[in-house]
């Protein structure tokens, strides 16, 4: 059976070329033009996985991930307009797994699409202990980084962020996800100690630090880690 | 006062012609005495009009009972009165609002010069009446000639009874036509004995004598001459009108000179009825002098009153400063031209040496004729502003200051014979005499002078402690001193007066001066206000407050105290004193009940506003000094007041200006750079639907990356355009958060390299530079903007750079690329809106945005971003500098103190 995709957009145009260009990758896909339909397919059709507006007619896209939520585990893919940083972070917060910044090309959208895809089939094999990212590597389950075969020694802290990163490769993570998870929940707001970390992340991983590739920003959003195609 | 021998059109004469048109008219019916039928004549002119079909209005009527008279009122609707209740008496006003509202085209209104119950709008019945005329409405009202106030005191003289209702001879002059009403003295008197004329219950008993032949004969004669010369004036009026040349009678010009001493009100009417006899212009004049400011309060009362009686007479002041009094009144007199000096006699004084005024005046005039007007006190009218009662400090402290004095002179003098001879003891009472006459004025130095007298010669002189003096030296010494003492505080005294008189004097014109500092240092309106109210009401001790109009009215644009609300009858105060430009509320002739006196605020141009003013309770009303400070000060604040609103009026055009060039830059722009694009992709998608078939690979992939291109371009241009509004909606409000500068260059750089690929973009980002604390999205569009106009002017093949380095307050970033280079005139005006350095090239179609939002984003973060000649003058630099933030410092301490490594791999 292929992989459904369910796809809430109000606008006709939009939904058809991601329509057009999703069957020709493979994909089934469902259409809905507002946020009751999207609700109800993703009940009824139990899709693999769900690409959102935000901006629908009858409901915020924001309460479709709540709702969708409630009942479901499927992958969402949010899509959201630039300068929208504030929707995109909430949407994360919400349970959304991506999102995607209007208008973007397809090439684009298929990368989105297959890496939440993987995720959800890796989760689905239970955990995969490696994480390859580039010349690193990430042992989960040993608690080892090495980088182009020789170990890389890291601070508590830095282990928790990067290991918290690569739980979900290519994911993005919001600043106050990661911070709660590795910092505690009382350390929701304090960005600049993520910003140091990261920083000292990449000093030791990256191959170049000032223009990284493994952990990568997300202006105003979070970071995500790389594991490249 | 116009000058009356210009020989062309006068155009204050067109000009009263003009107001008289937009006026109601006034029509007088005059009359010698009461009885003559003023009011039948009236109604019947009024019944006449009515067949006319005018619409036409009783206001009040006052038929007194007779039966013709009321005859004549059939047909003619009679507004109902208004009831006002005085002292528990009710009384019966004419109702000038229904009147208004009513708005007829003709009001008869009976009775001029009645006076109106306290508590009514107005004072008097003539002023309701002008606000009627004002309203546009005609007016037909009665008028005896003994109500005249410039005859006032010669009906008194020639009848023996005293008229208190009095009107202005300017509304007389200015009713714009009289119907003489007359009837020969014996038939009045007949009529009177008919009983047909109405007398007061209380003014019985002295009608035989004001009814007498003689008395009728006299004031008939002075109605039927006031008709006449009133004839002869429109007569003038008419030939200046139309220009007609001469001769005109030269006019004469009639100077009255007023003072404290003489009986001013009596001058002033003296000179009116000279100056109306004459034909000639009058002005009244006033000296002040150094010494003017130790007068009474009363005396100055007494003086501002001339004043005022003048202007209601139709007479032109003067306020003239000198303190030679003959030399200064001389030479305005020389100034205005005046033909006659009319002074008073003045009362003797008999501690002057030396000539009178007037006998000065007689001595110096030289080619002008002197009169001099004696005669007893007359009674004041009624004062339009009441006199203040003053608070004088009580005598007796500065009586009791002198006793004391005298005693701490007679200790000293105790002390000084201890060592010394007698003789010297008196210097000791001296210097008590002086101070008492510096401190406390003569009066109290006069008490000195004796009782130093008495205690010298009971205390110091032999034989002691007796007031026998046996000694002739003594006796001298005695005599010597009293006359020294007296002269000494008559001569500290006089000083101390032109002491104070000096203060006074600076303080007023120090007083004027701080104020047309203050507002002229104000820049906004509201500055400007709030320096009005708080000079006004520190100057006057009370309360202080400006209206201006708004589209609901008059409303409170300033108060000091602040005050937000007005009780009803002061609001209709200042309605009032904006709506007619006159002083109105407490203490005035108009709606005295208010509890703010209003003044006009008006300039060449017009009224601006109201400024309302409270005294501290102990001084209810300003005193006239004060009065004429306030005015000044009215007048300096309305002309501040129109400057500010002329300013906002130019910073208006300009922002009119400013935003016409940005919408028409906006909508080129718009043209342009929507539809550039829009062509591109466009013509690929019809080319690709039409000619699909035609195409190789190559090029049908060229076409579409050309869509793909385009499309990009245009949704970089919509980006800009909204960052644009949010930022001029002032909605781009950075979120600050930490961020890191490589992440956001990093960001930008990435998506810049997509669409340059020709240029190499270096980054080079000292690892000094510490976390800043920006929006990370609107910094990212930032350098994606510069990154992104270096890329389009630069040639390709060339380096753009990003350099960044921390400075002790700021981080400086660069961008720097090796293109042309701006042009040094430019390079403010690039981050102007719709500014492009190569207007007409067609290659780097820019939206001429870019630069105009990184200035605002930069702004918005407390930074600064300027375009400057790159390395060694090629090519460009910008140039950001960003404020670090105190704290930095201690959270990357803190946080590093945290990071050591604690193993866990």
């Amino acid at each position: 059976m292929s992989t459904r995709i369910l796809v809430i957009d109000d606008e006709p145009q939009i939904r058809k070329f991601m329509r057009i260009s999703l069957t020709a990758n493979g994909y089934e896909v469902i259409e809905a033009e507002n946020a009751a339909q999207g609700i109800e397919a993703a009940n009824s059709q139990q899709p693999d996985l769900l690409i959102l507006d935000l901006g629908l007619p009858d409901l915020d896209g924001q309460e479709v991930i709540s709702a969708v939520r409630e009942r479901s585990d499927v992958p969402i893919v949010v899509l959201s307009v630039r300068a929208g940083e504030l929707d995109k972070v909430e949407a994360l917060d919400r349970g959304a797994n991506d999102y995607i910044v209007k208008p973007f090309g397809v090439a684009e959208l298929m990368a989105r699409v297959r890496a939440v895809l993987r995720q959800r089939a890796i989760k689905g094999k239970g955990n995969d202990d490696v994480v390859e990212a580039g010349t690193v590597q990430i042992d989960l389950g040993r608690r080892i980084v090495t980088r182009d075969g020789a170990e890389v020694h890291l601070s508590k802290r830095e282990w928790g962020l990067l290991a918290f990163l690569a739980s979900q490769p290519d994911h993005v993570l919001t600043h106050k996800q990661i911070l709660k998870e590795v910092w505690g929940p009382a350390h929701g707001e304090d960005t600049a100690y993520l910003r140091v970390y990261v920083n000292q992340l990449r000093q030791k991983l990256e191959a170049d630090p000032s223009a990284p590739t493994l952990i990568v920003t997300d202006a105003g959003v979070g970071y995500r880690l790389k594991r490249g195609e | 006062m116009t000058d009356d021998r210009e020989e062309r059109p006068s155009p204050d004469a067109l000009l009263a012609a003009a107001q008289r048109e937009s006026r109601g008219r006034l029509k007088i019916f005059l009359g010698a005495a009461p009885g003559v039928g003023k009011t039948y004549a009236m109604l019947q002119a009024a019944q006449e009009r009515k067949r006319d079909g005018v619409d036409l209005v009783a206001g009040v009527i006052e038929t007194h009972g007779r039966r013709e008279t009321e005859a004549q009122l059939v047909n003619i609707d009679l507004l109902p009165p208004r009831l006002m209740e005085y002292r528990g008496k009710d009384f019966r006003e004419m109702d000038l609002d229904a009147i208004l509202a009513r708005r007829p085209q003709i009001v008869l209104v009976d009775e001029l010069a009645h006076t109106n119950v306290p508590g009514s709008r107005h004072l008097k019945r003539w002023q309701d009446v002008e606000e009627i005329l004002g309203a546009g409405i005609d007016v037909y009202s009665t008028l005896n000639i003994q109500h005249l106030e410039s005859l006032n005191d010669i009906v008194e003289q020639i009848s023996g009874v005293k008229v208190r209702e009095t009107l202005p001879d300017s509304v007389l002059s200015s009713a714009d036509e009289i119907e003489l009403i007359d009837l020969p003295p014996q038939e009045l008197i007949k009529r009177l004995h008919e009983g047909k004329v109405y007398v007061p219950e209380q003014a019985k008993r002295a009608v035989g004598s004001f009814f007498s032949p003689g008395n009728l004969t006299a004031l008939r004669e002075m109605a039927l001459r006031h008709a006449a010369e009133r004839v002869d004036a429109q007569m003038v009026d008419y030939m200046r009108e139309h220009a007609i040349p001469g001769p005109w009678p030269t006019r004469e010009r009639i100077l009255v000179c007023i003072d404290e001493r003489v009986d001013a009100a009596k001058l002033v009417r003296v000179a009116k009825r000279a100056a109306d006899r004459r034909g000639a212009a009058w002005v009244v004049v006033t000296v002040e002098t150094s010494s003017s400011h130790t007068q009474t309060e009363a005396d100055k009362d007494r003086v501002a009153e001339a004043l005022r009686l003048t202007q209601q007479l139709g007479g032109e002041t003067a306020l003239l400063q000198g303190d030679d009094v003959v030399a200064t009144v001389l030479n305005y007199a020389r100034e205005r031209n005046a033909t006659q000096i009319v002074v008073g006699r003045a009362r003797s004084r008999r501690w002057r040496m030396g000539k009178s005024v007037t006998e000065r005046l007689f001595a110096e005039s030289g080619d002008f004729n002197v009169f001099v007007v004696g005669g007893e006190d007359d009674d004041k009218p009624a004062p339009l502003v009441r006199p203040r009662k003053v608070k004088a400090p009580p005598d007796w402290l500065n009586l009791a200051f002198a006793l004391v004095c005298t005693g701490i002179a007679i200790g000293v003098g105790f002390l000084i014979d201890m060592w010394l001879p007698v003789a010297s003891i008196s210097v000791a009472f001296l210097l008590a005499v002086m101070v008492v006459a510096m401190r406390a004025g003569l009066r109290p130095a006069i008490l000195t002078s004796v009782t130093s007298f008495f205690a010298f010669n009971f205390f110091f002189t032999e034989p002691r402690w007796t007031f026998a003096v046996t000694d002739t030296q003594n006796v001298l010494t005695l005599v010597f001193f009293l006359i020294a003492a007296v002269i000494v505080s008559n001569m500290a005294s006089r000083l101390r007066a032109q002491i104070l008189a000096t203060r006074e004097s600076a303080r007023r014109t120090t007083n004027l001066y701080d104020f047309g500092r203050k507002v002229t240092a104000a820049a906004t309106q509201d500055d400007v206000l709030w320096a009005v109210v708080h000079h006004v009401a520190t100057t006057i001790h009370g309360k202080s407050l400006v209206l201006l109009p708004g589209d609901a009215g008059l409303s409170i644009a300033a108060g000091y105290p602040p005050e937000d609300q007005l009780d009803d009858r002061s609001a209709a105060a200042a309605d009032w004193a904006w709506a007619h430009g006159k002083l109105a509320g407490r203490g005035s002739a108009t709606l005295p009940a208010s509890l703010w006196l209003f003044l006009p605020l008006k300039t060449g141009r017009g009224p601006v506003g109201v400024l309302g003013v409270q005294m501290s309770e102990d001084a209810d009303i300003p005193s006239p000094s004060q009065m004429r400070l306030l005015e000044t000060l009215a007048d300096q604040a309305a002309v501040a007041i129109e400057r500010t609103t002329l300013v906002a009026d130019i910073e208006t055009a300009r922002v009119a200006t400013e935003r016409e060039r940005l919408r028409s830059a906006l909508l080129s722009s718009l043209s342009h750079d929507l539809r550039t694009p829009l062509v591109s992709i466009m013509g690929a998608a019809s080319s690709l639907q039409n000619y699909d078939e035609m195409m190789d690979h190559a090029s049908r992939h060229e076409l579409t990356q050309t869509i793909q291109d385009e499309a990009e371009r245009l949704n970089r241009f919509v980006q800009n355009l909204l960052d644009m509004t949010k930022l001029g909606a002032g909605a781009l409000k950075p979120r600050a958060d930490w961020a890191d500068l490589n992440d956001i260059v990093g960001a930008a750089v990435a998506r810049t390299r997509r669409l340059a690929r020709a240029h190499t973009i270096k980054v080079d980002i000292d690892p000094g530079v510490p976390l800043l604390c920006v929006d990370p999205v609107l910094m990212e569009q930032v350098f994606f903007n510069l990154l992104d106009n270096a890329c389009k002017y630069a040639p390709p093949g060339t380096t753009v750079k990003v350099w960044a380095q921390r400075t002790p307050d700021y981080v400086t970033i660069e961008v720097v690329d090796q293109g042309p280079g701006i042009p040094p005139e430019a390079s403010e005006k690039i981050f102007d809106m719709f500014y492009r350095v190569d207007q007409g090239d067609a290659k780097s179609a820019g939206t001429g945005l870019g630069l105009a939002i990184c200035r605002g984003i930069i702004e918005a973060h407390g930074g600064t971003i300027k375009a400057e000649p790159g390395l060694h003058g090629a090519g460009t630099a910008i140039i950001i500098h960003l404020p670090q933030r105190d704290d930095m410092d201690g959270l990357a301490a803190r946080i590093s103190a945290e990071a050591e490594p604690e193993g866990g791999k």
